[in-house]
């Protein structure tokens, strides 16, 4: 199949790859740009593993074609800490016990860096309707409800 | 200085037993840096697809394999014709069976492994399966277990036809794999016949799958230079996967490393040894090359590692006052086409007898036959210790119903059954010694949390108006830390663990065990516990596993081993650098030993204040300046053979709300109370409580695997196969009491598993107890809401 070549911005760098047109997104961030932290848990679109942000909204990047992302904005759990350290959602997650096994934590967190965006102030049911297209096997969602609620809280008093 | 606030200044600074203290293994994690089996990519490595078989049960007539073998970037396409010269097409079960690495002449089993396809990349590979080309002539099937021993069935086993001494026992029928009893079964009987009242009650424990958001895979790599085979696999049970590996392949055991990585849950899912790890590793040693092997999700719920499928009758016989005197258990266990349960050698129905539970029962008989279907292979435990969670769900449920004929309350009728706490240590009559419990306590702290009289007043209002509300209610026993090795043992190699702990010059501590964390968080808890015995902080403290080069032999995690098995392991490693150390600070102090006392991080001379050596100052002399005679060094291997299994118990309740038009179950409120002996990281226990509980909702409210006649699996995507999301998950309430274990070196008993073993069955009688009043007695999992609604449709309830 000929490869077709694309560009996109991956926390804040360009990117260039040449890829399948059948390639999914996850695929060419793990393979192809050796970017990990994303992971594959079904493939369909369910459990939130791979979900990335791009141009202000979280996507399971399991479901979208690379190609589909030309000239992007893409941001992965690989962006988020910075040279001033974690993330205060990183952090959260720390002090809150929000993960065991890790695997659904890149997704959690990228979920819950949009999310709190888009309310910057959720209450406990808001939280468990905004971070519900994420699974966690190991968690039981309860510390990471806690962990959402500390890093919004805060993410306002920063 | 005020020494008692020193002293305890340096307790605390030590970040040791009994502290919440964060955990070391989320830096990696929260920053995308874990390294699980996928994330690994090696230099030429190529990426396996499975052909798969469609029919539950074919002959295979024919593979044609040269349209897949033409698609460019195709590299191999493995059959069972290729393994057998290497004699790899079949392969040994941890449980005495054989199973098919690739089908050899038949399938058994809707999803079974027929070829390998190795190509340049997963869409490569995925694009050949579909190029291979296998002729099959469809068998009839077995999907019922209820038949797999009648006169009509199928035979599935071809293999075995004839062999009728089977692993375990005696086979009385070509498609069953084994007979196991336990108690005495005419002193039962009598007991049951003389009784004033008995009741007996059948329930099924549906099939379910552990489903961790990875699934399984490896990358197999053979290094023919040097003639070692190293595979990253997600393991539970990395260095039996060895042993195994070796046996199987004719390598020395030296040849072979397997590195189980970071491992995205495993729930029991990891223990065992699949066709695709096996077929991986003769792909890479065919072609030289490393091979990468992942499944997807369908491939993971229809194909690795079922739990439960245990199709059981409950009886107890009791006197009119609900005290019991015999209970009798009969399971017909449907383990699909192969055996692959992963128990120890000698219980094919894993600790199926801890079915007497936290109650004083004088004789009871326990009769599990298990048998082939054509369904998959597995029977492993699902967040459990070997078939513990059918063993609570069955007393508990059979409790509930005696208690139901009697007009007793569930809670006095355990009251008055419970082993006291004067009785411990207690030998059940099926044979366990329950090291320690106080259930009595346990059970009345919940009961005041949730105002449980409260509650049934409640209900009766709510139960007056036509209002569905039931109460839950379970005090279970588990038994976990297997185990002993005069009892356990996996292919012949006994049940302990294992912990090497050396201590550097600057006195900081690599520490490396037997086990593999999977997200229990075992770099935090072990370096707590070496931190206490030693009196170095944790924060100094690196804890490494699941590399089979440089950690000692274990058996690895599952059955919540880890605590009471490798834990114990730790402090006794611990404890025997303490002593070297002692021996140390006493040639430095120039006194006797007697005349040393430990405090916190360090040797004291009694009674002379001043005089004294801290921990650090003994590593560091432990390297240059130590006692005439002594090797230098400070480290210690502790191989740890537990004198007996530890027994967690709690006590839970549940209220649940049901919807009588929908049959949509609100779960109004879960108590949970554990008492897991001493409490290491009291974060960490609450989480795995949280996780185990909501495992058990799962299990109970929504997860199954249903086959069609045809055995068709219907429903192995996560469309289909219930994964609990935030929104339904339920608001969890812990609590705890703290009863330790004796024989354990720090008293703890292990945790991880208690809130799954015990949630379920409280799930089901809250269920059962909204509809109690209406004479329900039982009603079988999953509570989902269509099978709710057909349970107030059948009692009439609906308003049209
Ligand atoms: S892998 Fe993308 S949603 Fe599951
Ligand atoms: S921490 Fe394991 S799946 Fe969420």
């Amino acid at each position: 199949m000929a490869k077709q070549a694309v560009s996109f911005t991956l926390n804040g760098k360009t990117v260039d790859v040449l890829v399948e047109p059948r390639e999914l997104l996850i695929h060419t961030l793990r393979e192809n740009l050796n970017q990990t932290g994303a992971h594959i848990g079904c493939e369909t679109s369910h459990c939130g593993v791979c979900t990335v942000d791009i141009d202000g909204e979280s996507v399971k990047s399991c479901t979208l074609l690379t190609v589909q992302t030309a000239g992007s904005d893409v941001k992965s759990v690989e962006g988020m800490a910075t040279a001033d350290g974690l993330h205060v959602i990183q952090q959260a997650f720390v002090d809150e016990h929000g993960l065991q096994c890790g695997f659904c934590t890149p997704g959690m967190l990228m979920r819950a860096y949009r999310f709190l965006q888009e309310n910057p102030d959720p209450n406990d049911e808001e939280i468990r309707w905004g971070m519900s297209g994420n699974l966690c096997r190991c968690t039981g969602y309860q510390n990471i409800i806690n962990a959402v609620r500390t890093a919004a809280k805060n993410l306002q008093q920063a | 200085m005020d020494t008692v606030a020193d002293k305890q200044k340096r307790e605390d600074s030590l970040n040791g037993v009994g502290c919440s203290r964060k955990r070391k293994e989320d830096a990696r994690f929260i920053q995308g840096k874990g390294n699980y089996t996928d994330d690994i990519k090696m230099p030429g490595m190529l990426f396996a697809d499975m052909v798969r078989s469609p029919y539950a049960h074919a002959r295979i007539i024919s593979i044609n394999t040269e349209k897949a073998l033409a698609l460019p970037g195709v590299h191999a396409v493995l059959t069972a014709a290729d393994l057998k010269p290497l004699n790899l097409h079949w392969m040994p079960t941890l449980a005495g069976d054989v199973q098919a690495v690739l089908a050899d002449e038949k399938v058994h089993f809707q999803y079974q492994e027929v070829a390998l396809v190795v190509a340049d990349d997963r869409y490569i590979a995925a694009d050949a399966i579909d190029l291979v080309e296998v002729e099959y002539e469809e068998l009839p099937v077995l999907v019922d277990p209820h038949k797999a021993m009648t006169a009509e069935a199928p035979i599935l086993r071809e293999d075995l036809v004839g062999k009728m001494e089977g692993a375990h026992s005696t086979r009385k029928h070509d498609n069953h794999i084994f007979n196991w009893q336990a108690g005495e079964k005419d002193a039962t009987d009598r007991v049951f016949d003389a009784a004033e009242v008995t009741v007996s009650q059948d329930m099924v424990y549906h099939r379910v799958h552990p489903c961790p958001l990875e699934t399984c895979g490896c990358v197999a790599s053979m290094d023919k230079i040097n003639g070692k085979l190293t595979v990253y696999l997600t393991s539970q049970a990395p260095h039996v996967v060895r042993t195994v590996v070796s046996m199987l392949s004719g390598l020395p055991e030296s040849s072979v490393r397997i590195v189980s990585p970071d491992i995205g849950g495993g729930f029991g899912n990891k223990v065992g040894i699949y066709p695709g790890y096996v077929a991986s590793i003769v792909a890479s040693i065919v072609l030289g090359v490393p091979v990468k092997w992942v499944e997807d999700r369908m491939e993971n719920i229809s194909t690795t590692a079922f739990a439960r499928d245990y199709h059981m009758r409950g009886e107890l016989a009791a006197d009119s006052n609900g005290i019991i005197k015999a209970l009798r258990v009969n399971v017909l266990a449907d383990h699909g086409a192969f055996d692959s349960c992963a128990d120890p050698s000698k219980f094919p129905a894993g600790f199926m007898h801890i079915c007497t539970g936290s109650y004083d029962i004088p004789v009871a008989h326990l009769n599990v036959d298990g048998v082939y279907t054509n369904k998959a292979p597995g029977g492993v435990s699902y967040r459990c210790s070997f078939r513990v969670t059918e063993a609570v769900y069955v007393i508990e449920r059979t409790m509930d119903v005696l208690a139901q004929k009697l007009g007793i309350d569930k809670a006095e009728i355990r009251r008055r059954n419970f082993v006291k706490k004067e009785q411990f240590p207690y030998t059940t009559c099926l044979g366990f010694e329950l090291d320690s419990g106080d259930y009595h306590t346990a059970l009345e702290k919940v009961l005041d949390a949730v105002d449980y009289k409260g509650l049934r007043r409640e209900q009766e209002e709510k139960r007056a108006n036509g209002e569905l509300m039931g109460i839950g209610l379970v005090t279970f026993t588990e038994v976990v830390g297997a185990g002993p090795s005069k009892s356990c043992d996996i292919l012949g190699v006994g049940m302990f663990d294992s912990a090497e702990i050396r201590v550097h010059p600057t006195g900081s501590v690599m520490a490396r065990m037997g086990t593999i964390t999977q997200g229990q968080g075992h770099q935090t808890t072990y370096a707590q516990i070496i931190a206490s015995e030693l009196g170095i902080t944790s924060d100094e403290i690196a804890i490494e596993e699941g590399d089979t080069d440089t950690s000692p032999y274990g058996l690895g995690t599952y059955g919540s081993r880890s605590t009471p098995v490798g834990g114990a392991a730790t402090a006794v490693a611990a404890r025997k650098i303490k002593a070297k150390a002692k021996k140390i600070a006493a040639h430095l102090l120039e006194v006797s030993e007697d005349d040393l006392e430990w405090e916190v991080d360090r040797f004291k001379v009694k009674g002379v204040p001043g005089q004294e050596k801290t921990m650090k100052d003994i590593a560091w002399a432990a390297y240059n300046n130590v006692p005439e005679g002594m090797e230098p060094g400070l480290e210690a291997v502790d191989y740890y053979d537990p004198p007996n299994f530890t027994f967690p118990f709690g006590a839970y309740l549940c209220v649940v709300d049901i919807d009588k038009d929908t049959g949509v179950t609100d779960i109004r409120r879960f108590y949970a109370l554990d008492d897991c002996g001493t409490r290491i990281n009291p974060m960490i226990i609450d989480g795995q409580i949280h996780g185990g509980l909501t495992e058990g909702y799962a299990v109970a409210m929504g997860q199954e695997m249903p086959y069609d006649e045809e055995g068709n699996l219907l429903g192995n995507t996560l469309m289909d196969y219930f994964l609990p999301t935030f929104v339904e998950t339920p608001k969890w309430e812990t609590d705890y009491t703290v009863t330790p274990s004796p024989h354990h070196p720090i008293g703890a008993k292990g945790v991880a598993e208690s809130p799954h073993v015990g949630s379920i069955p409280t799930f089901t009688s809250a269920m059962v107890d909204a509809f109690a009043h209406l004479d329900v007695t039982h009603m079988d999992m999953p509570h989902n809401a269509y099978r709710v609604w057909k349970q107030i449709k059948a009692l009439g309830l609906l308003d049209n």
